[in-house]
């Protein structure tokens, strides 16, 4: 696999930064009751993290390492609270529904991990593509939750996508079934900590699955015994 | 020793400058579509409840800051017509005793004392059960419409469990107790000082 190719497994499977890395908890179980919430809140966090990886990478060489730390977390909240910004003026009403969850990306630790651990090492090009992979892997699991929870609490799709997609999105909302009853654990935190779960349990038995399958080729070839366990516990 | 020291803290003051210097030029250039944005949101939740047929003043900018019962300090947003005739008035109210924490609202009320409708403006209910007290939820929130208060203990003034006439929720009684008691208190607010509210000064908007 090319470099670019590694980059964008490790961050939308491989190493994804919540289901592997499991970090940015917070506001992902917070603020995923809606497909548009999640969204919206994928999507700054995706402009965030590839704006502080382009600057940490662009600034590597001269920043001493006994300040990087402090220099990376002032990069990424002045970031940040540019796009809240920029948020609350040209997207004001979703900014009005993900309210304190905007500013509190800057303490999203898959951000701030990124900037250390990859892209304070690489250069400009394969940190930009380190962080628009992890914030896809992010905002995808986001809006996977999103439609999960919205689905099974209130029996809609893309109810609010006038928020993010402005008038001309006021009709894409999608009624699957009608209720008067909601079920309200799909919406609350503790729904989102099950759905969670649930997408990181179906995610690893894929990938027993497809080991399973590629170790099942090379046994044929070699007779060598696969050590299938000691792989397995990541 | 010293001089690795100075370095890195000149270096660290310079990110300081930078960032700060970023930040304020993007204040600077979003700053005032963030107020035109903000106070279409306010004419938007006004207009919901005072229709714009009714008052020809720029409603947004006639308002006042005064204090509630509670010492609670709350705008007040006043509509007046062409021959500056009182119309009505849109009142922000703090409902404190919601299921889980305080529960604003707006009530729009005209010259006589008639709510001419009500909205939720920020809460934390349970979803699903309290937050039906939002427009975008249910439309159990306009049933204040064209309400008034007969007398200061009106016993209508209740959910109908407590033997009033508006409706509570399946599962959820607390989130509309505390609305229809937070409207119910506005009203009689109202009455009392209804001579001032129109008067004051402007206190508040872009002239304050």
């Amino acid at each position: 696999m090319s470099p670019l190719q590694e980059i964008s497994w490790q961050g939308l499977w491989k190493n994804n930064p919540a289901l592997v890395q499991m970090l940015g908890l917070c506001p992902l179980l917070a603020v995923s009751n809606t497909t548009i919430n999640g969204l919206g809140l994928g999507l700054a966090t995706l402009f965030v993290l590839l704006g502080s990886n382009i600057t940490v990478s662009l600034v590597r060489n001269w920043v001493p390492n006994e300040i990087r730390i402090p220099v990376f977390v002032m990069i990424i909240a002045g970031l940040v609270t540019v796009i809240q910004l920029l948020m609350n003026a040209y997207t004001y009403a979703l900014y009005q529904t993900l309210g304190i969850f905007i500013p509190l990306i800057v303490t999203n630790c898959a951000i701030i991990g990124r900037a250390e651990a990859f892209a304070s090492k690489n250069n400009v090009k394969l940190a930009a593509w380190d962080g628009l992979m992890m914030g896809l892997g992010f905002l995808l699991i986001l809006v996977a939750l999103g439609i999960v929870r919205e689905v099974l609490g209130n029996g809609t799709l893309f109810s609010g996508a006038h928020l993010l997609f402005g008038s001309m999105a006021t009709h894409w909302q999608i009624t699957l079934f009608e209720t008067n009853e909601t079920f309200l654990i799909a919406i609350l935190p503790p729904g989102a900590f099950i759905a969670l779960g649930l997408l990181i349990a179906v995610k690893n038995k894929f990938d027993k699955r497809i080991e399973a399958l590629v170790v099942g080729e090379k046994k044929a070839k070699t007779t060598e015994r696969a050590r299938v366990t000691a792989d397995n516990i990541t | 020793m010293n001089s690795i020291v100075s370095k890195s803290s000149l270096i660290l003051g310079l990110f300081a400058l930078a960032t700060t210097f970023v930040v304020t030029i993007t204040h600077q250039l979003t700053a005032p579509e963030i107020a035109k944005q903000q106070e279409l949101a306010t004419l938007a939740n006004l207009n919901a409840i005072i229709p714009n047929t009714l008052y020809s003043n720029n409603l947004t900018q006639d308002c006042i800051i005064t204090t509630d019962q509670f010492n609670n300090p709350i705008k007040v947003f006043r509509a007046r017509n062409d021959t500056n005739e009182n119309i009505a008035l849109a009142i922000e109210a703090i409902a404190p005793d919601g299921y889980s924490g305080r529960i604003d609202l707006l009530v729009a009320i005209d010259f006589n004392g008639r709510v001419l409708g009500t909205r939720t403006i920020k809460h934390t209910e349970t979803p699903g059960l309290g937050d039906k007290i939002e427009i975008e939820k249910s439309d159990w929130i306009t049933s204040f419409n064209g309400k008034s208060l007969k007398a200061d203990d009106d016993p209508n003034w209740k959910v109908k469990k407590d033997g009033g006439m508006f409706d509570q929720f399946t599962g959820a009684t607390i989130s509309p107790r505390a609305v229809v008691k937070s409207v119910k208190r506005t009203l009689t607010w109202y009455e009392l000082n209804k001579k001032d509210l129109y008067n004051q000064a402007i206190n508040c908007g872009d002239k304050a």
